[in-house]
């Protein structure tokens, strides 16, 4: 397969039989529900199968870890909007493109004469801009903190390169202010949290201790293959067991408890907290991240003051709902019938970490 | 978005790596990373490596499944 060696094992079906039976043990006589905040478990759980295999008094629910899918649609309007001005060219991560606004989508608008780029890296957007002086490059910055750091670079680069046709729509967030959010509402009941992998290759794993040490919840950062995964439940069930929850990792080969300290450094200098609106979820308490002052030359709200229009929902779309893990896609009315990925009508069934895509692609949630 | 596969460093220019997984070879940017060097492992997300993979840490997970008598290769 071409994967070293040690990350092939961890797939090893052996392997994860052996974790699986560990943990139908451990487990045995213990309720609990666990929530992945990550859009790859998400991915990951329903491409293995994983919930299928889960000790029945387990329960997997998934939460707000799409970056595409938790962007409201006032962002993604704004975008659209962006894109309707004339010498401006949007670049953006592919699945932005796709994910209907208000009464438009970039992908819409792109058919109309927009242009919109599909780039790899924001670093890649930098690059358009120098190449295109005569266009103004606006970047759709959208993401957790994996992704606000790469974003954060590109701004500096540009920056450097002294370019004044480079301007990022900055719509980031940050996972664990949506994770407090989230037990505060009570909306829906945890045990404990899988949190998110390479969220926290970033930050690692201090940023949850308040998960534990004021709300009782179990927490363990996990990998993404099926034995990471397995492991990592199998550790959160013996946190609650034992009545002793807090914040574990099991992703050591990537995860340090001090994260990535350079990277944290470049998001830090560029961007500061803010309020963030999220879709499902509302507005949170600095869980979003805007430029600072010193780079507002960069932020494309204040480079292209506009009107946008008052955002609407889709009409019977529980994408919000979904986020929350208050239902499962298949509770959606539209579900595979009038939303299909290939006619998505709201985000979670775009993105590829979606969870309405998951179980659209890989089968039922139960 | 988050691709959670570790590449293969092959070489390294001051910010930026050729780094490889199953054939496929890509530019990353390496600022985020401390003392790199060519051989070792790191997760690359849009085009940066975010952190690097520590082989140790991955054997001893491995390890512990090799003490109870499981194979832990293919
Ligand atoms: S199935 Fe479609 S319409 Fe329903 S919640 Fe999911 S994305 Fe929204």
């Amino acid at each position: 397969m071409g994967l070293p060696l040690q990350i092939r094992a961890f797939r090893e079906g052996r392997i994860v039989t052996w974790n699986l039976e560990r943990l139908h043990r451990e487990s045995e006589g213990l309720h609990a529900t666990f929530m992945e905040v990550c859009g790859t478990h998400t991915m990951a759980i329903f491409r293995h199968g994983l919930r299928r295999v889960m000790p029945e008094n387990l329960r997997l629910v998934s939460g707000p870890g799409c970056p595409v899918c938790v962007t409201p649609n006032g962002t993604i309007d704004r975008a659209i909007a962006l894109c309707r001005i004339p010498g401006v060219v949007i670049a953006t991560f592919g699945d932005m493109v796709r994910v209907p606004g208000s009464s438009s989508s970039l992908e819409l608008e792109q058919t109309r004469g927009a242009r919109v780029r599909v780039v790899y890296s924001p670093l890649d957007a930098v690059k358009m801009a120098e190449a295109q002086p005569g266009a103004q490059v606006v970047f759709l910055g959208v993401g957790f903190e994996t992704t606000a750091p790469t974003v954060a670079a590109a701004i500096l680069e540009a920056r450097k390169r002294g370019l004044r046709n480079f301007s990022v729509l900055v719509a980031h967030k940050t996972m664990p202010q949506a994770m407090r959010a989230l037990v505060a509402s009570g909306d829906v009941a945890l045990d404990g949290f899988l949190c998110p992998g390479h969220v926290s290759t970033i930050i690692g794993s201090e940023p949850y201790r308040f998960l534990a040490e004021e709300f009782g919840k179990a927490c363990v950062i996990a990998g993404f293959e099926p034995l990471d995964i397995v492991e990592a439940i199998w550790m959160l069930v013996k946190q609650v067991k034992q009545g002793r929850p807090r914040v574990e990792i099991q992703y050591r080969r990537a995860v340090r408890p001090e994260g990535n300290p350079k990277a944290l450094e470049t998001l830090h200098r560029v961007f500061e907290p803010c309020d963030a609106e999220w879709r499902g979820l509302g507005w949170i308490p600095g869980s979003g991240l805007r430029l600072r002052e010193e780079f507002r030359e960069f932020d494309a709200e204040h480079r292209f003051p506009l009107e946008v229009e008052p955002p609407r929902q889709q009409a019977g779309c529980r994408c919000g709902d979904v986020l929350k893990g208050t239902v499962e896609p298949e509770a959606c009315p539209l579900f595979a019938k009038v939303c299909t990925p290939e006619t998505p009508v709201g985000p979670c069934m775009v993105s590829s970490e979606g969870t309405c895509a998951a179980v659209f692609r890989y089968g039922r949630s139960e | 978005m988050c691709l959670g596969v570790p590449m293969k460093v092959l070489a390294i220019e001051g910010e930026w790596a050729v780094v490889e997984v199953g054939g496929v070879r890509k530019e990353a940017n390496v600022q985020f990373i401390e003392d790199l060097r060519v051989g070792e492992y790191v997760i690359v997300h849009a085009g940066f490596a975010i952190q690097k993979v520590d082989p140790a840490q991955a054997e001893e997970t491995i390890g512990l499944y090799g003490a109870y008598g499981l194979p832990t290769e293919d």
